[in-house]
């Protein structure tokens, strides 16, 4: 397959609806060519917006722009952009079978019916459908469904791809499969993608780079790796996974909080917080570690063991460990936190 | 159910059979009437298909004109009416709501008042008021509201936007996607509004008789006339030809709506 895929810039795009709803604030994003990019944020933060701007459903406030590659196409319609869109309702023609779905780019496009039926079963294959061509679509389980809006959106070789919640409609085993069948054909087909969720892991999963969204603005955009452990904000800090944060006083380096004290990192000297994840902390013997506190509360997840301890009456951590000890609430403990999985947030 | 039945099914049986004989029996008692040499000795005077030729030879302007409306009523209402339901579908606001209740306004205002607002209005224009087109605007006005309804409830029932969307993305301008997406998946609406809309023109009686002139009478004027002028017999076989034309379109009618109901769990 040629790759056609381009880079993507949004250059202070803003949307302001009809009726009054900003929904977005003017962005800045740039999207490299082959780039997968996640946009992760809470519900109503204007994920789906930015989506569809960069598809043309959608035009920016005045003064936005939007480029693929260095062609401005602010002014394109979608019908002219080719982008492949895949939606949380698989939006499959219920009038069409599997194969009319999966054709129906290159039907509109004007390509003759053997080159398009070729086409057509070459990508039946790719997605594990074949023999599915003649099928009705509600003949479809939905992993299936997702597979053929995939199949019809790859068929028209679209310059980027825009996945909108894919998998929320899906249940959790089959998530997990087409995830990563996803996540394997954007490497192969060298992809530019944008992919919309509100489910970290996934986001974590597929992403290049994860833009993290909260009221209309990007509220941080990095590596997984950098949100998850250099989060720029509270907001993204909670958002991502489960975040200890503990206020007080800093002294030489050393950070004075309930129950004991922790030390900075040398970026942290200064700050009037701590923050570490639950898997970075490590029930002692009480006296031992860095902070000294009680076991308020025992969760058994299965892989993993939840402890909540409470350091006095307002503060308390989590904690998650493998180990296979018995916890008993009410238990005094102590708490050591890996020096390395201390951080704080960028000012 | 159980294989034991007491006495209040059948007390229900026996009543649904009661009402059922009290709507049936007139029915096919002029039926009777129609192919009965005399009706007032009764079927004893044995059977004819004469009344029913009779009906043909004398009204059969009629049922051509009917048909004529009827198909054209169809053809407006559906050149007209999906457009309407497609913008009204797609719109879905507090203006749209309104103007689909005044779109129903024709069918709660007595029909004989449309009418004489028709010949106040265009009374003036001798030809047109002449023609069967006049009558034709009083049917289109009756039942495009029956179509528009219909095709909206489907439009709404499926995602038109999304799918719509979707269509866009992969290339398709705004015809491809009218004729190609919405069309197709607004089928079964359509064909529903389409039964209804030749059912209802040419069953209509209200407007039509305020509407027609001596040379413009529809199949059910035609009957009206029938019964006030001929015998009863006639008037009786006319019903018979009423029926053959109807009956097959309320059929449809009900087979399309049973088709599309348990249909419904696989969208
Ligand atoms: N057509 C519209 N008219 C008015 N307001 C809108 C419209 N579309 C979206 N909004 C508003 O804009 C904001 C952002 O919506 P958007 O759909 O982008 O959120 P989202 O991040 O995709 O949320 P979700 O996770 O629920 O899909 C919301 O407050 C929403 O109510
Ligand atoms: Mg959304």
């Amino acid at each position: 397959m040629t790759n056609l895929a381009s880079g993507v810039r949004l250059d202070a795009c803003g949307k302001t609806f009809d009726d009054g709803t900003q929904a977005l604030e003017p962005i800045d994003l740039e999207i490299a060519a082959g780039e997968t990019v996640v946009l992760l944020g809470p519900s109503g933060c204007g994920k789906t917006t930015t989506l569809r701007i960069i598809a043309g459903l959608e035009q920016p406030d005045a003064g936005g722009r939007v480029w693929f590659g260095a062609e401005d196409v602010t002014a394109l319609p979608i019908e002219r952009r080719n982008v492949g869109m895949v939606f949380q309702s698989y939006a499959l023609f219920p009038n069409m079978s599997v194969a009319g779905n999966i054709g129906y780019g290159l039907k509109v496009r004007r390509v003759e019916a053997a080159a398009r039926s070729r086409e057509v079963l070459r990508l039946l294959d790719m997605m594990h459908l074949s023999g599915m061509g003649e099928r009705r679509v509600d003949q479809l389980s939905g992993g299936q469904r997702q597979r053929v809006a995939l199949a019809r959106a790859l068929a028209v070789r679209p310059r980027v791809l825009l996945l909108d919640e894919p998998l929320t409609a899906l249940d959790a085993k089959l998530r997990e499969s087409l995830r990563i069948d996803i996540d394997r054909l954007l490497r192969t087909l060298g992809m530019t993608a944008v992919y919309v969720t509100h489910d970290q892991a996934e986001a974590m999963a597929l992403g290049d780079r994860i833009a993290v969204m909260s009221h209309g603005r990007i509220a941080q955009i990095g590596t997984p790796q950098d949100i998850y452990y250099r989060p720029a904000t509270e907001f993204v800090a909670d958002f991502i996974g489960t975040m200890n944060r503990l206020p007080g006083q800093c002294h030489d380096g050393v950070l004075r909080v309930a129950g004991g004290s922790l030390p900075l990192p040398a970026d942290g000297h200064g700050a009037d917080h701590a923050m570490f994840r639950p898997q970075d902390g490590q029930i002692v013997a009480p006296g031992q570690g860095d902070l000294a506190g009680r076991i308020a509360a025992v969760f058994f997840l299965g892989n993993a063991t939840r402890i909540i301890v409470e350091l006095d009456d307002v503060q308390s951590v989590v904690v998650e460990t493998g180990e296979r000890r018995a916890f008993r609430e009410g238990d005094r403990v102590g708490v050591r936190v890996d020096p390395g999985g201390i951080m704080t947030l960028r000012r | 159910m159980s294989a034991r039945r007491g006495p209040r099914f059948v007390a229900q049986l026996s009543f649904t059979m009661l009402v059922c004989a009290f709507l049936i029996v007139p029915v096919v008692l002029s039926v009777l009437a129609g192919v009965s040499v005399n009706f007032f000795i009764g079927v004893k005077s044995g059977l004819t298909l004469r009344w029913v030729g009779e009906v043909w030879s004398l009204y059969r302007d009629s049922i051509f004109l009917s048909m004529k409306i009827a198909i054209a009523c169809l053809a407006v209402t559906l050149v007209l009416g999906v457009p309407i339901a497609y913008v009204l579908a797609r719109a879905a606001n507090r203006w749209t709501r309104l103007f689909e209740e005044l779109l129903v306004l024709p069918v709660a205002v007595p029909g004989l008042a449309t009418a004489l607002a028709l010949i106040l209005f265009y009374g003036e224009w001798r030809a047109f008021r002449a023609s069967w087109t006049f009558i034709l605007v009083g049917h289109v006005l009756f039942t495009l509201p029956f179509m528009v309804r219909s095709v909206v409830a489907v439009m709404s029932a499926i995602d038109l936007r999304t799918l719509e969307d979707a269509a866009a993305s992969l290339g398709a301008g705004f015809l491809q996607r009218f004729f190609g997406v919405i069309i197709p998946n607004a089928r079964a609406g359509i064909l529903a509004g389409a039964l209804m809309v030749v059912t209802l023109s040419i069953g209509e009686f209200n407007i039509t008789w305020m509407l027609h002139t001596p040379l413009t009478k529809t199949i059910p004027v035609g009957l009206a006339d029938s019964y006030a002028s001929m015998r009863l017999e006639i008037g009786s076989a006319y019903t018979i030809v009423f029926f053959i034309m109807i009956v097959p379109l309320l059929i449809a009618m009900q087979w399309l709506s049973a088709e599309r109901n348990p249909g419904k769990a696989a969208t």
